[in-house]
């Protein structure tokens, strides 16, 4: 037995409360979040939010760039669900400049969005099962995300930062193998789904752990501009794809889930019940898209060649194509003046896109509406005398994304 | 059911007569705008009326417009009533030379962020906020970069060495 004593700093005992500074390069935080967070033993008493460490001034570089040079852009919004961004971007500028997209691409869009909103919402869910111990979940779905991701490949090219589709449509048809690997996760997934909800939802250790984790009630929510599955956990069911449909959405049949106390569970269980209504409306959209015969099935977008950019082949070999192709990447074509408003169901909440436009060829002034930017304000009051391994737990559970948060 | 823009005008010129004036509708969204020491009472007009009750901020943000001289910001509040699904667009404009403007966040919590947001990029000042300091910017930031004032990099200029950007 050694007789070198442990020194304690003077008054460490007595002291009653600890700071620590959690982030922004944490492991436990998903993303570069930073936290002072004061400590009572393990209890949090209070905490303070630092953002902005990848802010990347997206709304000052999107004034100097024309409509389709900002969809690069919304990527990088909420990267784990582009499509979603790149889907109400388009939306707002056929908003602007009054185009009316056929069905069939409406259809499409569709299912791309649902197909983001299920990636988001997978590893959202799957990382609330790491926070609480159980890895198996995370690495298992990923192979599920990753056909999504094969759809995406297949339909625009890229996978994590899509740039998919234009102002009025698509750039190309889906092609056969898109479909047959839609076909594959619609019949595959709803599997995994199920055995990822086996595996956490009446599991005893997670419930534990997350059922009065971080609870916000309705009324709180509403003041702290909550939207998406964070509010609906709330107990409010407000979802922008049924309150103001885009994108033909009111031709599909869905229901909203809704929670009743707002903490992690609930969250949690608002977002595996939507991936089961996303999994409805994909198969009700991919029904309607077979309906389509003839040349409306070779539909895939608006025919507005003042903003829908040719064909590479057709650019080289039609004079049409030439003009239109030259006239909107030289920036002859200016927008109608005007502000609009338009906002779609992200994968975590509302994301919203306000867009003046002065008549010139970029935006006066654009500004995106960032629901974790808005909800993210909240976490003090949600975190506040809950332990600090919780206070991880509900950060995973709201499903915040960093590039969304510092745009 | 939503409740007509004509009503809402028609509610919001009985209380405040011509004090709130500019009545356009954009893309089906009411908008008007306000003199800026009223935008509280507007909003808690919008807020309390039962018959409007706008009790949700979606967006807050402000706009540059350098050309009109004593009305060169204006700060944009998007109100949203979830009941019955109506949206409007409420602005105050303020001079750039005293940007102040009350805040919001007493009325919604949502509208703290948001204001430190607009406040980073534009400077306005949000009277009554309880924490006013930068949020996306470091705090060391001596200008508000989203004013018109500062353009963007010219992208013909060539006195620059891109050799490490790859554009040499």
């Amino acid at each position: 037995m050694s007789d070198h004593n442990i020194t304690l700093a003077e008054d460490a005992i007595e002291r009653k409360t600890t700071t620590i500074n959690l982030g922004p390069t944490h492991p436990a935080t998903h993303g570069v979040f930073q936290n002072i967070m004061e400590l009572d033993g393990e209890r949090v008493v209070s905490s303070e939010q630092t953002v902005g460490y990848i802010h990347r001034a997206f709304e000052k570089l999107a004034e100097r760039r024309p409509l389709y040079q900002v969809t690069p852009i919304t990527d990088r919004l909420n990267y784990c669900s582009s499509p979603i961004n790149n889907m109400g971007w388009h939306l707002t500028c056929e908003k602007l400049l009054g185009v009316q997209t056929p069905k069939r691409v409406d259809y499409l869009r569709v299912i791309i969005m649902e197909l983001a909103r299920i990636a988001d919402h997978l590893i959202c869910n799957s990382i609330v099962g790491v926070d609480s111990g159980a890895f198996t979940g995370f690495l298992y779905v990923m192979q599920y995300r990753e056909l999504i991701y094969e759809i995406y490949e297949e339909v625009c090219g890229s996978r994590l930062t899509t740039n998919i589709g234009r102002i009025g449509g698509f750039e190309r048809n889906f092609s056969n193998t898109a479909f047959t690997k839609l076909e594959k996760f619609l019949k595959e997934y709803p599997v995994a789904l199920g055995e990822l909800e086996s595996l956490l939802t009446r599991n005893r250790i997670f419930m534990e752990r997350t059922i009065g984790g971080g609870p916000i009630s309705a009324e709180r929510a509403l003041n702290y501009g909550f939207t998406g599955p964070n509010l609906r956990a709330a107990g409010v069911d407000y979802d922008v794809r049924v309150h103001s449909p885009y994108s033909s959405y009111q031709d599909f049949e869905f229901d909203i889930p809704v929670g009743k106390t707002g903490d992690n569970y609930d969250r949690f269980l608002v977002r595996n019940a939507e991936m089961w209504q996303s999994m409805r409306i994909i198969q009700q959209a991919y029904n309607k898209i077979q309906e389509f015969k003839g040349t409306e099935a070779e539909v895939y977008h608006a025919d507005v060649p003042e903003y829908y950019l040719p064909k590479k082949e057709d650019v080289y070999t039609k004079m049409e194509a030439l003009i239109w192709h030259f006239k909107i990447i030289m920036g002859e074509v200016d927008m109608p003046k005007g502000e609009v408003y338009h906002a779609v169901e992200g994968g975590n909440g509302e994301l919203g896109f306000y867009l003046i436009s002065d008549g010139g060829r970029t935006p006066f002034r654009l500004h995106f509406r960032r629901p974790c930017f808005i909800y993210y304000q909240a976490y003090p009051e949600l975190v506040k005398d809950s332990m600090l391994s919780d206070a991880i737990l509900t950060m995973s559970s709201l499903n915040l994304i960093a590039g969304e948060l510092d745009a | 059911m939503a409740i007509s823009n004509e009503y809402i005008q028609q509610k919001l010129t009985e209380k405040f007569g011509d004090q709130v004036f500019h009545f356009e509708e954009t893309y089906g969204m009411l908008s008007f705008e306000a003199p800026k020491d009223l935008n509280l009472k507007v909003m808690q007009y919008l807020y309390d009326e039962p018959s409007l009750g706008f009790k949700f901020l979606t967006d807050l943000c402000a706009v540059n417009y350098p050309d009109e001289t004593g009305r060169e910001l204006a700060v944009v509040y998007h109100l949203h009533n979830l009941v019955q699904n109506t949206r409007i667009r409420f602005k105050v404009f303020t001079s750039i030379a005293t940007p102040d403007v009350y805040t919001a966040s007493q009325l919604f919590s949502s509208a703290n962020w948001m204001e430190r947001e607009t406040y980073d990029f534009f400077g306005v000042n949000f009277v009554g906020h309880p924490n006013l300091k930068r949020i996306l910017n470091v705090d060391e930031m001596d200008y508000f970069p989203l004013r018109k004032e500062y353009p963007l990099e010219d992208q013909t200029r060539i006195d620059k060495d891109d050799e490490m950007f790859g554009r040499g």
